[in-house]
């Protein structure tokens, strides 16, 4: 099974970055957000109810729709919150934060279980600075419309059906959903995040370099 | 794909599948245009009567709509259901701004499993609609509605009808979803181009079905206090589970008023029922199997006709004219419509009397005075050779106003006096009580008439005026070596003010 795989991108000033994130992850982990199993006897389960919020931006001309989860919500955004300030505050940069959805697959020890990614959703952030306010005027609105050009690509994927995992037995219903919150059930994830300095090359590259230089005096 | 490879009742879920589909569909995107943030709580229990697991509330009146526009059909093949949202300014001008198109075409999914997939598949279109509705242009227009404008939506059953959205409209596709015998799309084409066009090119055969939205608690269109909220409650419910869901939903508290009472009807409401019971039956090993009772509203919500903008318009303009004091020329008060009977224009054509009252001065007229000891003289019939003396005949060339009293006395003589049957008015001469001056004779409205434009002041002209300033300049000298040579004065003068 091949994962699928998204990207979108966005250019936002430093401070909508936070709301911009939430905005795209929120509407994603909306489609990809069940109600609680409850298993029964004979088999069959039943599911619970999700609840959905409008949530409006600060920074942005933008609403969004969300699951009705603080539990949800305060995970997601100490995510966001760690991307953010791994990209710094107020300065140029590139960065990229990416909402994985995952199956575990149960591994005889001494191996760990594996994950292995169905889907995974890449947002590339660019982060600009603006010199006046009447350029934050400009960028709310036209940020605005790109999330909301954003939202609309995203609803496309997911209206394409592709693969989702099975619905598991009770056994196995770990494997697939994130059962810890208690109101909601969203499929495994994780999120991850990158950071590009402003030079183009990402962290990482810029490590290897200094360690290869290193050795090579 | 043939109905007969359905089963019966993998066909009756679909069935009921759709039709709830649909009319969630509609209460997603009305609310969505409420103007309000909304908000549902999740549940981690079923509760067995939220469709498609999600927390959809139901505004009776929307469902109601929804059903009389469904008329017992599904949408299908041929059949669409839309759903217009439309914007009416204070004004009366209105734009259609989106529709919402729920289609059905013939390619079919024979393989896909009814109960199970296909109840899955609408959960998630249900989802997208909810993040669509908030990203297309009527969104942001929706939360500012108020005096200025408000947001309507008309459901509709049958074609598509797209040419009210102007030129350029985009679509959006919001999903689709396969199903044995054909497959539902859900799509939204939007006005790109919002420039306002007059009323007239948006004129309609048919009345708009549905409901004004506004949930503004001041009413910017006039008075409409005789909107009541509509605290529904659905008999032998139990709203435990959803006490929850109904405190959020305060904050959607709309009332909802109406354009001409013939087209559309108003039901307000303050409390929304959730009590949607649905019946849900799966066998199949991982499908819910939640029994409950049938759907649907079990009461009636009271409708009551209502004024709209357009009758508010035609409220204001028919105020009583004793209340009404307009300040028109006389030549051009036979042609205004607020004060009743007036048209001083048309009295060349028309009998009438004069009376002295109080503080008229007429020169060069002639009054009897032997009606100057009966009130309301006026009426009794008499002829006066006055015509072209008169200056309620020849008006006079400075704008004059008529009286609120004149006008009424005027509306209330207009039977008594009895004109010629063409002419609307009779100009009756005004005698007031108390009015009988000999000394000062003057009817009130000549009075009245004369002392609005009082000659201007002399030293107000311009010549005067600068003459005057040179004059004041020239002085100016003089003037202040007095002042200085009495500066004592002066200065005692505010020691004693102090």
């Amino acid at each position: 099974m091949n994962c699928r795989s998204e990207v979108l991108e966005v250019s936002v000033e430093g401070r909508q970055v936070d709301e911009a994130m939430l905005a795209l992850l929120h509407t994603i982990l909306l489609h990809r957000s069940t109600g609680k199993f409850h298993y029964k006897k004979e088999g069959t389960y039943s599911i619970g109810t999700v609840g959905t919020q409008d949530i409006d931006c600060d920074y942005i001309d933008f609403s969004f729709v969300r699951v009705s989860s603080d539990e949800l919500d305060r995970v997601i955004r100490k995510a966001v919150g760690e991307f953010k300030d791994a990209m710094g505050n107020g300065t140029d940069g590139m960065g990229q934060i990416s909402l994985e959805f995952y199956q575990k697959k149960k591994s005889r020890w001494p191996f760990s279980d594996e994950c292995i990614p169905w889907e995974v959703w890449s947002i590339k952030v660019n982060v600009v600075n603006l010199a006046n306010e009447q350029e934050r005027q400009i960028c709310r609105e036209k940020v605005g419309e790109k999330l909301g050009e954003k939202v609309i690509n995203i609803v496309e994927v997911i209206n394409q059906h592709e693969y989702l995992p099975k619905m598991p037995t009770q056994s196995e219903v770990d494997n697939v959903f994130d059962t810890s919150l208690k109101d909601v059930q969203p499929y495994l994830y994780k999120i991850t995040f990158q950071i590009t300095d402003t030079l183009g090359t990402s962290v990482s590259t810029t490590m290897r370099r200094l360690i290869k230089d290193t050795l090579a005096l | 794909m043939m109905d007969s490879d359905l089963s019966p009742q993998d066909k009756k879920d679909l069935d009921k599948f759709i039709k709830f589909f649909a009319l969630k569909t509609v209460q997603v995107i009305v609310q969505a245009r409420l103007g309000e943030k909304v908000c549902t709580r999740s549940l981690s229990s079923p509760t067995g009567s939220d469709w498609f697991n999600l927390a959809i509330k139901d505004i009776p009146e929307v469902t109601h709509e929804a059903k009389k526009a469904l008329s017992g059909q599904l949408p299908g093949i041929g059949r669409s259901m839309c759903v217009e949202i439309s914007l009416k300014t204070s004004e009366g001008d209105s734009m259609e701004l989106e529709t919402w198109c729920l289609e059905m075409n013939e390619k079919c999914d024979k393989d896909i499993k009814v109960s199970y997939t296909v109840y899955n598949r609408l959960s998630l279109l249900l989802k997208s609609l909810l993040a669509i509705t908030r990203v297309t242009p009527a969104y942001k227009l929706s939360r500012k509605q108020g005096h200025d404008y408000v947001i309507l939506y008309r459901i509709y059953f049958g074609e598509v009808q797209l040419t009210g959205l102007g030129e350029g409209f985009q679509t959006v596709r919001v999903g689709v979803v396969g199903t044995p015998i054909g497959t539902i799309t859900l799509s939204c084409a939007y006005r790109t181009n919002l420039a306002f066009m007059s009323t007239r090119q948006f004129e309609r055969t048919a009345p708009i079905m549905g409901i004004i939205i506004d949930h503004f608690v001041e009413r910017p269109f006039g008075n409409m206090g005789h909107m009541r909220p509509c605290n529904y409650r659905a008999p032998g419910e139990d709203e435990g589970a959803y006490n929850g869901v109904e405190d959020s939903q305060e904050v959607c508290t709309t009332s909802f008023s109406t354009s001409p009472p013939s087209q559309v009807r108003m039901s307000p409401l303050s409390k929304v029922d959730l009590c949607n019971m649905c019946n849900f039956r799966g066998g199949v090993h991982g499908e819910m199997g939640i029994p409950g009772k049938e759907g649907g509203v079990p009461q009636q919500v009271p409708v009551q006709p209502c004024h709209g903008a357009q009758a508010e318009h035609g409220r204001v303009s028919s105020c009583p004219p004793a209340d009404h004091v307009p300040a028109t020329p006389s030549k051009t008060l036979s042609r205004s419509i607020e004060v009743k009977g007036v048209s001083p224009c048309d009295v060349l054509e028309t009998t009438f009397t004069r009376k002295v009252g109080a503080f008229v001065n007429k020169p060069g007229t002639q009054v009897t005075t032997a009606s100057l000891d009966l009130p309301f003289a006026a009426f009794a019939p008499r002829a006066y050779d006055l015509e072209e003396n008169d200056p309620m005949v020849q008006p006079p060339e400075s704008p004059a106003t008529s009286s609120p009293l004149q006008g009424s006395l005027h509306s209330q003589g207009s039977g008594e006096s009895g004109g010629p049957a063409q002419d609307d008015f009779v100009m009756v001469d005004f005698k007031p009580a108390f009015s009988k001056d000999d000394l000062l004779p003057m009817d009130l409205g000549t009075f009245y008439r004369e002392f609005q434009n009082p000659p201007q002041l002399a030293s107000l002209t311009i010549d005067v005026s600068s003459q005057s300033m040179a004059e004041d300049l020239d002085s100016l000298p003089e003037k202040l070596a007095v002042y200085e040579k009495n500066i004592d004065e002066f200065d005692a003068f505010v020691d004693t003010l102090q």
